[in-house]
């Protein structure tokens, strides 16, 4: 089996609502699981499984009470949850990319400037970035005469798109996917599943949250099964 | 850009000050990063403004040190340091962004001889060069060229707070402090200036620390947070783990009480 790329143990996730007479949710128990180079995880299970809360953990965006999150970066390993803040930036910036559901940018920034952000980040000129940007959005079926314009007046799926876009310009080592192909058409599903299939090809380990069962058969290698509110089991 | 994140730019040590028995802030403690905005959020009065004083060195602490990783001599007690190299410090490698920009401004001067002012401080001496670079630097903050030799006293609080982000930039500061930099301004203006700020912490490593009650502007902004009540840091976090999971009762409120265009 090819190296794993991240290691989950004994993960538990509980929320204290402080202001709401300190109810507590107990969300994750225990969860456990390894995730490998060209694999990609499913996360499985009813709503309010805490597949999102486990997805958000896993970018050190929740703080988890109990457990490990090892990502490999740079050849060595980084606890996510308890690395120093910039530690963490850094594995984001290089390692770890995401895709939320929910486009959050400066407002009046051009689209393609918002997927051009992670490569200036890095390091690329402004001209590389717009470049590499330009080609992933022509991929991504966003018109060129959008891509000088702010994605606020976007439509859901359009924005959406220009989310996956800025995911997909850096090849990140490590790819969390928050339900990417909502709100999608049929032909950018399918270029999304591409995309996916493309990273996993090239090497990086993918978890994800599938609600379609046509996406999660093509793309998925394994399942990680949740049942209601207590962690899960790995499924081969 | 790539910038060494191993050593911090700023660090604070228990940093204190009181006025008399009153609490300013108490016991803050952090590093800072290159390349790395921190957010300074809490309600008015609880002691935001007084420790982006005592890190800026405007406000010597109580008890407690700053230090500043300079150029020359590595990590330095700002306080401790010769008032010249004080001054050098902060007219050189810092920048301080009034939240009043009258406050940060020669009301009376124009905007050019503003910005071109802090580069004759740093021994610029060349008129055409310090004009170009202060247009230049005008222009980048989307102030007219035809404007230049008007003082800012002729322009509105928005254009204003734009020449003062331009003459504290004109030094290529490393370390930036600001106070409720996008406050009072025009949505359409705090905009074009948070995309300003983002561009300039990408493009030249520039770091920051900046004191807000807007969790809107922190999301975009900064990378941690500091959550601030009643003097003391009641949290510290990566600002999407504050915003979106944030542990103490006094972050749970803050974060659920704004509200959602």
């Amino acid at each position: 089996m090819p190296e794993p790329m991240i290691a989950v143990r004994g993960l538990r996730k509980s929320f204290t609502l402080h202001n709401q007479g300190g109810a507590v949710l107990r969300v994750l128990g225990g969860v456990d699981f390894e995730v490998a180079a060209g694999e990609c995880l499913v996360l499985h299970g009813p709503s309010g499984a805490g597949k999102s809360t486990l997805l958000r953990s896993l970018y050190a965006n929740y703080l988890p009470q109990a457990g490990e999150i090892r990502v490999r970066h740079d050849g060595a390993w980084v606890d996510m949850a308890t690395a120093p803040p910039h530690r963490v930036l850094d594995v984001r910036r290089r390692t770890l990319g995401w895709v939320s559901q929910f486009l959050r940018v400066v407002p009046r920034v051009p689209a393609i400037d918002v997927v051009a952000e992670p490569l200036r980040g890095l390091g690329a000129s402004p001209d590389e970035a717009r470049a590499r940007s330009g080609d992933l959005l022509a991929r991504l079926r966003i018109p060129e005469r959008l891509w000088r314009l702010a994605p606020s007046t976007f439509s859901g799926g359009e924005q959406q798109r220009v989310n996956l876009a800025r995911s997909f310009v850096h090849p990140y080592p490590v790819l969390l996917l928050d339900e990417p192909t909502a709100s999608l058409d049929v032909a950018n599903r399918e270029t999304v599943m591409d995309l996916i299939e493309e990273a996993k090809a090239r090497g990086a380990a993918v978890v994800g949250i599938f609600h379609d069962a046509e996406v999660r058969a093509r793309v998925g290698t394994r399942l990680y099964e949740m049942a209601e509110a207590v962690g899960g089991e790995a499924v081969a | 850009m790539t910038v060494d994140t191993a050593k911090p730019l700023l660090r604070a040590e228990g940093v204190s000050k009181f006025f008399g028995r009153q609490v300013g802030c108490r016991e803050v403690s952090f590093d800072l990063h290159p390349g790395e905005v921190l957010g300074i959020v809490g309600e008015s009065g609880s002691g935001k403004t007084t420790l982006l004083n005592c890190l800026s060195a405007q406000l010597e602490p109580t008890s407690g040190r700053v230090l500043y990783d300079t150029r020359v001599e590595g990590l330095q007690d700002v306080y401790r340091m010769s008032e010249a190299s004080r001054r050098l410090l902060i007219r050189t490698d810092w920048g301080i962004v009034r939240q009043n920009p009258r406050d940060g401004l020669r009301m009376g001067v124009s905007a050019g001889a503003n910005v071109g002012e802090r580069l004759m401080a740093v021994g610029a001496r060349h008129y055409g060069h310090i004009r170009a670079e202060a247009t230049d630097w005008l222009a980048r903050v989307e102030i007219d060229p035809e404007r230049v030799d008007d003082p800012p006293a002729t322009f509105s609080g928005g254009m204003q707070q734009r020449v003062q982000l331009a003459r504290n930039l004109v030094t290529r500061p490393r370390l930036v402090f600001m106070d409720e930099p996008t406050g009072g301004l025009d949505v359409s203006v705090q905009a074009r200036l948070l995309d300003l700020l983002r561009g300039l912490v990408t493009d030249l490593g520039l770091s920051a620390v900046v004191v807000t009650h807007d969790l809107a502007v922190t999301r975009l902004l900064a990378h941690r947070l500091v959550v601030m009540k009643g003097g003391a840091v009641v949290e510290t976090g990566l600002t999407d783990q504050v915003l979106d999971d944030p542990q103490h009762p006094y972050s749970q409120l803050l974060v659920s009480s704004i509200l959602q265009p």
